[in-house]
């Protein structure tokens, strides 16, 4: 695996065009924010859960091109999805991250470009790093609507 | 100067790794093979406990624990029982900051600088915390360095304390550490330093330098990890409590007091470090037989080879071009350092990419992070025409996007 070739593949959409970029200054959205501190990557993701879908999804950052594309991809994967689906989604790519085998009718799309990050391990906290902020803020609307 | 043609051969990671390019020693050294044998030798033939024994391989043990301290003592100019061997130099320091903690006083003030690694930072930015005294920063030059005058315009009556690096790990310059101590002393100030970059790349002495405490690191020296050295004057030494308590560091024991051994023993509680000492001795050795001279030109030359090619390559920003070491620190514009290692990593060379445990660097800098080269007695200039091919690649690579 060439890492050109790998960043050929992410770089190209995401990192220079991404999507759902720039965060909402509005209080029902859930706001999560994360940082890899051994690199520097620094990243805000927002989501907005309405009737347990997520109808909006947004990310702000700073870092290398695997975090960063990866935010985007991310939000564009996870968007219109119902909270639990989307907790399955991210599970399946931490799976696919780790070169696991992992369930393709669950992780589809660009999400997908991914999984060639299991070959330079240093990088896959680059790439997990939105999810994770994501999946944290999943948890806590879940946790929310448990105690009413 | 001894010829350095066949240096590798002196490190056994290049018999497993042929192809490897290491330039990454600021973090941590490679392994000659004498230390590596060392320490094994050690286990193999000892592995026992010092001190407390009292059967001949104990006996040993401690022979070879406490010779490896007379070692590191002459190495920098110290007496045997001002070396405290610590598990690096974050632990030293960390040590001297809690030594002072309880003697420092509201509004007291501590002089420390934006060019500090973490370890040299964090203790005294928790003391601060901790007794509610002030935190100064030494201003910086344009250029980042620290100087005598920015040094003075920052000293008042409420300083006590002076905790700043010997030579910064990500820019590469020495500190006027000679003078600063001078000056601080006229006024009854302890000075600490964090030697940990400067050990490995230049004579450090004690003695001379008059300074109260010095820390630094064995791995980065060409020694085992998870040992490194606090120096205290012996007088400051005697005069502190101990930090941390256990088997070994006491005299005698009662109901409701106890009274501790003499430093350094005071100051090592519970079973020390004893291979990584031994080990450490054995680097001392291994870099005395090199020298420091030798160290310095071929560090420095390798420096200017790279320096001068760097300069070549597009959209590269280079931000230390006066080290007074041969450490590099730069950016490939618009490119995060992260993704040209990685691309570099493909090449099988190892450079940092990040903030190098000084955050305040790259904040001074404006940068989130920073790319950094460092050498030492095993790189080549091949190694640096690899760099440099790779880094172009890398460069033109980034910029199609």
């Amino acid at each position: 695996m060439n890492i050109e070739h790998l960043y050929r593949q992410i770089i190209m959409d995401h990192y220079k065009y991404p999507k759902n970029k720039g965060l909402i200054l509005d209080p029902s959205y859930m706001t999560v924010h994360l940082k890899n501190p051994s690199c520097g990557d620094d990243m805000t993701v927002q989501l907005k859960v309405v009737d347990d879908k997520i109808v909006d999804a947004r990310h702000q950052g700073t870092g290398c091109s695997i975090c960063c594309s990866s935010a985007s991809v991310m939000t564009q994967t996870l968007k219109d999805q119902e909270v639990e689906h989307a907790l399955s989604i991210i599970h399946e790519f931490y799976e696919m991250i780790k070169g696991l085998p992992y369930n393709p009718d669950i992780l589809k799309g660009d999400a997908i470009v991914y999984q060639n990050v299991s070959q330079f391990p240093a990088r896959i906290k680059c790439a997990t790093l939105a999810w994770k902020a994501f999946e944290q803020g999943l948890n806590k609307i879940k946790e929310d609507n448990q105690n009413g | 100067m001894i010829d350095l043609k066949d240096i590798k051969k002196d490190f056994p990671i290049y018999q497993h790794e042929p192809n490897l390019i290491y330039l990454d020693s600021a973090a941590s050294a490679l392994k000659p093979k004498v230390v590596i044998d060392r320490v094994n030798q050690y286990y193999e033939t000892s592995g026992v406990n010092v001190h407390r024994g009292t059967y001949q391989l104990a006996y040993e043990a401690t022979e070879a624990y406490e010779k490896a301290r007379e070692k590191v003592a002459s190495f920098i100019s110290a007496q045997p029982d001002e070396i405290i061997f610590t598990r690096g130099t974050t632990s030293a320091l960390n040590m001297v900051a809690q030594f002072y903690r309880n003697k420092l006083k509201p509004d007291d003030e501590i002089i420390t600088s934006e060019l500090e690694h973490h370890s040299s930072l964090l203790p005294w930015m928790a003391n601060a915390k901790a007794t509610q005294a002030k935190l100064v920063y030494i201003p910086l030059t344009k250029e980042g360095r620290i100087t005598v005058e920015n040094f003075k315009s920052v000293l008042t009556p409420k300083t006590k304390v002076v905790a700043i690096n010997y030579i910064s790990n990500v820019m590469g310059y020495k500190s006027p550490v000679e003078d600063i101590i001078k000056i601080a002393h006229e006024k009854g100030i302890t000075v600490i330093l964090d030697a940990a970059q400067a050990v490995p790349h230049m004579k450090v002495d004690v003695k001379s330098l008059d300074v109260d405490f010095l820390a630094f690191s064995g791995h980065k020296m060409l020694g085992p990890s998870g040992i490194g050295v606090l120096y205290g004057k012996k007088q400051l030494l005697n005069d502190l409590e101990p930090v941390e308590y256990g088997g070994e560091m006491v005299d005698e024991v009662f109901k409701d007091h106890a009274e501790f051994s003499d430093a350094p023993i005071k100051f090592e509680a519970g079973t020390p470090i004893i291979s990584g000492a031994i080990g450490l001795a054995q680097a001392v050795e291994y870099m005395e037989h090199i020298g420091y001279d030798t160290i310095h030109q071929h560090t420095m030359k390798l420096h200017d080879y790279t320096m001068n090619e760097l300069k070549k390559i597009n959209h590269l920003v280079i931000y230390n071009e006066g080290a007074d070491i041969s450490t590099l620190t730069f950016n490939i514009e618009g490119v995060h350092p992260h993704d040209v290692s990685s691309y570099l990593d493909q090449d099988n060379i190892c450079i940092r990419a990040g903030h190098h445990c000084a955050q305040l660097v790259s904040r001074f800098l404006e940068v989130p992070s920073t790319l950094r080269v460092s050498f030492h007695i095993y790189n080549t200039i091949d190694d640096c025409k690899k760099l440099i091919e790779s880094l172009k690649k890398a460069s033109d690579f980034f910029q199609m996007f």
